[in-house]
């Protein structure tokens, strides 16, 4: 989705390479490498990944977005200190405090404990009730109840 | 979004301190052998002063340039900076201005000091300062080609110095030149000048060119 190897990406008709930034602005894209820098703290890492997106972010809402995802008391703790799963969740604040409306998300649910996959399906949710669209590589099973759900099986 | 980007690498390289720090000391260093190797023979000092330290310089930078990138690639960072919706150009700009003060700025900084050490004077510590302050941008620039070129690569480091080695001898001509002669009490301006066009040149064209080889490298 980001620069095909074969073939063309359109976004709304136009070709993803023409768009440039543009396209960037409308994703948002959550890789199998979590993105969180060691050094910062919890809050760091959110807030500067939500800057770096372009969306202004309070301190405040930083920190209700950690606490919705269960990382409340642990926003001044460096991410080093953290573990796996509590360092992916980090990188599922950033879905939910973003406004994109693409969402590529590559193993979103790997080393997620029951709740933690619960809500970022909650989320997804959400975010196709908004009109979003995601696109998710798993190897788990994900139930949406709400939206239009495509599911593409690859084989090798 | 710039801000965030400088404001988050500025804290980085505070929280790992002993990078830019152990960059510094070997600058420091090799400069200092250079006396203790020679002996006090103060002509002699004089006339190597500018090459030795613009070398040491240039050697120094490649310490810190292989860590330019290779950090946020390990961590997936770079892979979400590279989907930042601004241009790819102002990212590589902001994170090579973030290295330039953290890593190569004190080099600049202690460099006067480290030219005592030479007998050289007033009025020549203060061209080397200039001269360094218009060329070390110049190779956190050209340098940052050479680290997004070799990205991912086993022994990197060593790549890293056979591509951009070669691309610093215009900086190094005219940096140790501006300095050579002032002690030789001629005016430095016609090497400061080409070394500021260098600056220019390389701040302008270098940034689009490391955006393209991050492509190349991410892919």
């Amino acid at each position: 989705m980001l620069s095909p190897s074969e073939g063309r990406v359109e976004w709304q008709g136009a070709d993803i390479h023409s768009l440039g930034e543009e396209y960037f602005t409308q994703l948002t894209y959550f890789g199998h490498r979590p993105g969180i820098k060691d050094e910062l703290t919890t809050v760091e890492n959110l807030r500067v990944a939500a800057g770096l997106s372009g969306v202004a972010l309070t301190r405040q809402k930083a920190d209700e977005a950690l606490a919705k995802v269960g990382l409340a008391g642990r926003e001044s703790l460096a991410a080093r200190l953290l573990s796996e799963g509590q360092r992916r969740r980090i990188s599922i604040a950033r879905l939910a405090i973003c406004s994109s409306r693409l969402w590529l998300l590559d193993e979103v649910l790997t080393a997620l404990d029951k709740t933690a996959v619960a809500f970022v399906r909650s989320l997804i949710e959400e975010h196709l009730a908004d009109g979003g669209m995601a696109i998710v590589a798993t190897h788990q099973d994900i139930e949406l109840s709400r939206g239009v759900t495509h599911r593409l099986e690859l084989t090798t | 979004m710039l801000r965030w980007l400088v404001w988050r690498d500025l804290i980085l390289a505070w929280r790992r301190r002993a990078d830019a720090l152990s960059t510094l000391f070997f600058f420091v260093i090799v400069v200092s052998l250079f006396p203790l190797g020679i002996g006090p023979e103060t002509e002699l000092l004089r006339s190597i002063a500018p090459g030795v330290v613009w070398v040491a310089a240039l050697l120094a930078s490649m310490l810190s340039l292989g860590r330019l990138f290779a950090n946020d690639h390990q961590d997936g960072t770079l892979e979400q900076l590279l989907l930042t919706p601004q241009p790819l150009y102002l990212v590589v700009f902001g994170k090579v201005s973030a290295q330039w003060l953290t890593s190569e700025l004190p080099l600049v900084c202690i460099a006067p000091l480290l030219g005592v050490q030479f007998g050289l004077s007033n009025d020549t510590l203060k061209t080397l300062v200039i001269s360094l302050v218009l060329g070390t941008p110049v190779l956190s620039f050209i340098g940052s080609i050479g680290a997004a070129l070799t990205l991912g690569l086993k022994s990197s480091s060593v790549l890293i110095s056979i591509l951009v080695l070669p691309l610093y001898v215009p900086v190094l001509i005219f940096g140790a030149g501006a300095v050579e002669a002032s002690i030789m009490g001629l005016s430095p301006s016609s090497h400061i000048y080409l070394l500021s066009s260098l600056t220019v040149l390389s701040l302008i064209f270098a940034p689009w060119a490391t955006a393209a080889a991050l492509r190349i490298s991410i892919e």
